[in-house]
């Protein structure tokens, strides 16, 4: 069940791009023909798949907190999340060569549709944003963090798809100079964004808390704030968050 | 600008309106939109990333002639991720409640697209005092959208800037809120740091006719 629950959350809830806005250059940069965009789209849910359970295993056994017990009770004082970015980056470019190496070697009709995608891929912020989310979410064993590095993947594909779309259609009408390009771009986006908010409801039955706050990702770390000392309201970002939330109740 | 030369004064003013990194490179706008919801978060990301990138611009431009051609790209990268691994260790010192909020976009500076762009486009290029000036132009460009964009949607959203109440206490109902006005909450929500961005676009572009897309 919570496979399920994690699967619908990140496609449609904790949509990469309507949610967090990750991977916004390539998304904006790539999307003015659908065939390209379905390209680098399934680029991005493969390389999200290889990654994000990597950078899992490389969390828990060599960064977290107390994580290199393993090799030892005299290792088990060891904290080096500081190293985490320039960890997974390493990883994440690694990884990225070493699949278009594979691709190419195996399925060469593969490496032609998804090949040029795949450089561009290394320095896409989803995949980097993938993999830190994992980290601060505290995903708790490889399947989740394998399931919500496809899923995350399929919601960014969505997006890059529906985009694509609507920007062959919109070639044919008369947007307003100023605006044409990229600027209706990001107006459309952030329509559509407005639009996936509504599937907020999905997991709650629409009758918790607003879980368009949950989706903010600039609540995340204030989210895990509140839980880390719970009730403890004299935290001041603890305050602001709920007087934010009472306010868009209104 | 006494102190620099026509030419050197350039780099630093064309991203701030005419090449702005975020409205006509379309850089780096990942990482940037998701914590403008509130003025502070706005500048504290502007501030790392003018940071991260006028120092990797000086480094990477000293490096520029023994860097191998095939590895700059990992190059670069470790070069960044050092670099916000300091500002973050920086902030979490100084600065814990704004670093907590900021969660993973501070990590996210490594992969913004304006700093690979930089590197890749000037600091290969260009010597350390020029590509240092081309990396603060930059990133004050792109921090100027966030901070634009952060101001309006504190204002209009939670109606404080900075935490302080400009527009009256809603609760007590002083200020503009005794005749009526409300916050709108919509403005915290993502979708409208977009929207935002899009009509800072429409207004550039309207006043800047060579601007405009075909």
């Amino acid at each position: 069940m919570e496979h399920v629950e994690l699967f619908f959350k990140s496609i449609f809830i904790d949509n990469m791009i309507f949610a967090t806005f990750l991977g916004m250059c390539s998304y904006l940069a790539v999307s003015k023909k659908v065939t390209t965009a379905v390209g680098l789209g399934a680029a991005v849910i493969f390389v999200l798949a290889v990654t994000v359970p990597i950078n899992w295993l490389l969390d828990q056994y060599l960064l977290r907190d107390g994580a290199l017990a393993w090799l030892g009770p005299e290792y088990a004082d060891y904290n080096l999340s500081f190293l985490s970015f320039i960890l997974f980056i390493a990883t994440i470019a690694t990884m990225v060569q070493l699949v278009e190496i594979v691709v190419e070697k195996f399925s060469p009709s593969l490496y032609n549709s998804l090949g040029i995608f795949l450089p561009l891929i290394a320095v896409n912020c989803a995949i980097l944003g993938g993999s830190l989310f994992m980290q601060s979410r505290d995903i708790p064993t490889l399947g989740l963090a394998f399931n919500y590095g496809v899923s995350s993947g399929i919601g960014w594909f969505l997006a890059i798809l529906a985009i694509a779309a609507i920007r062959e259609k919109i070639r044919y009408s008369n947007v307003p100079a100023p605006l044409r390009g990229l600027g209706i771009t990001f107006i459309i986006t952030g329509l559509m964004a407005i639009g996936f908010m509504s599937f907020g409801g999905m997991l709650t039955g629409g009758d918790e808390e607003k879980p368009s706050l949950d989706s903010d990702p600039t609540n995340v770390g204030m989210k895990i704030e509140q839980s880390k000392n719970e009730g403890t309201a004299e935290n001041a970002d603890a305050v602001s968050l709920s007087e934010m939330s009472t306010l868009t109740k209104q | 600008m006494g102190l620099l030369s026509k030419k050197d004064s350039k780099l630093i003013l064309d991203p701030l309106a005419d090449n702005n990194p975020i409205t006509i490179q379309v850089l780096g706008i990942c990482s940037a939109l998701a914590i403008t919801a509130q003025l502070k978060a706005s500048i504290v990301m502007a501030v790392s990333v003018i940071v991260v990138l006028g120092v990797g611009n000086v480094v990477i431009s000293l490096m520029r002639n023994i860097i191998p051609s095939k590895i700059r790209i990992i190059v670069q990268l470790v070069i960044v991720a050092a670099l916000v691994i300091m500002v973050d260790q920086v902030l979490k010192a100084f600065a814990y409640e704004l670093s907590k909020q900021l969660s993973v976009f501070i990590g996210l500076i490594i992969t913004n697209c304006i700093i690979m762009g930089r590197f890749e486009a000037f600091a290969l290029g260009n010597n350390p005092w020029r590509s240092f000036l081309d990396g603060i132009g930059n990133a004050a460009g792109y921090g100027l959208i966030l901070v634009i964009v952060g101001f309006f949607r504190e204002l209009l959203g939670s109606g404080t800037l900075l935490g302080f109440k400009v527009l009256g206490d809603p609760i007590e109902q002083t200020g503009l809120y005794s005749i009526g006005y409300e916050n709108n909450g919509f403005m915290l929500l993502s979708p409208m740091a977009l929207i935002v961005i899009g009509l800072i676009i429409w207004v550039q572009r309207a006043r800047n006719k060579d601007l405009i897309e075909e």
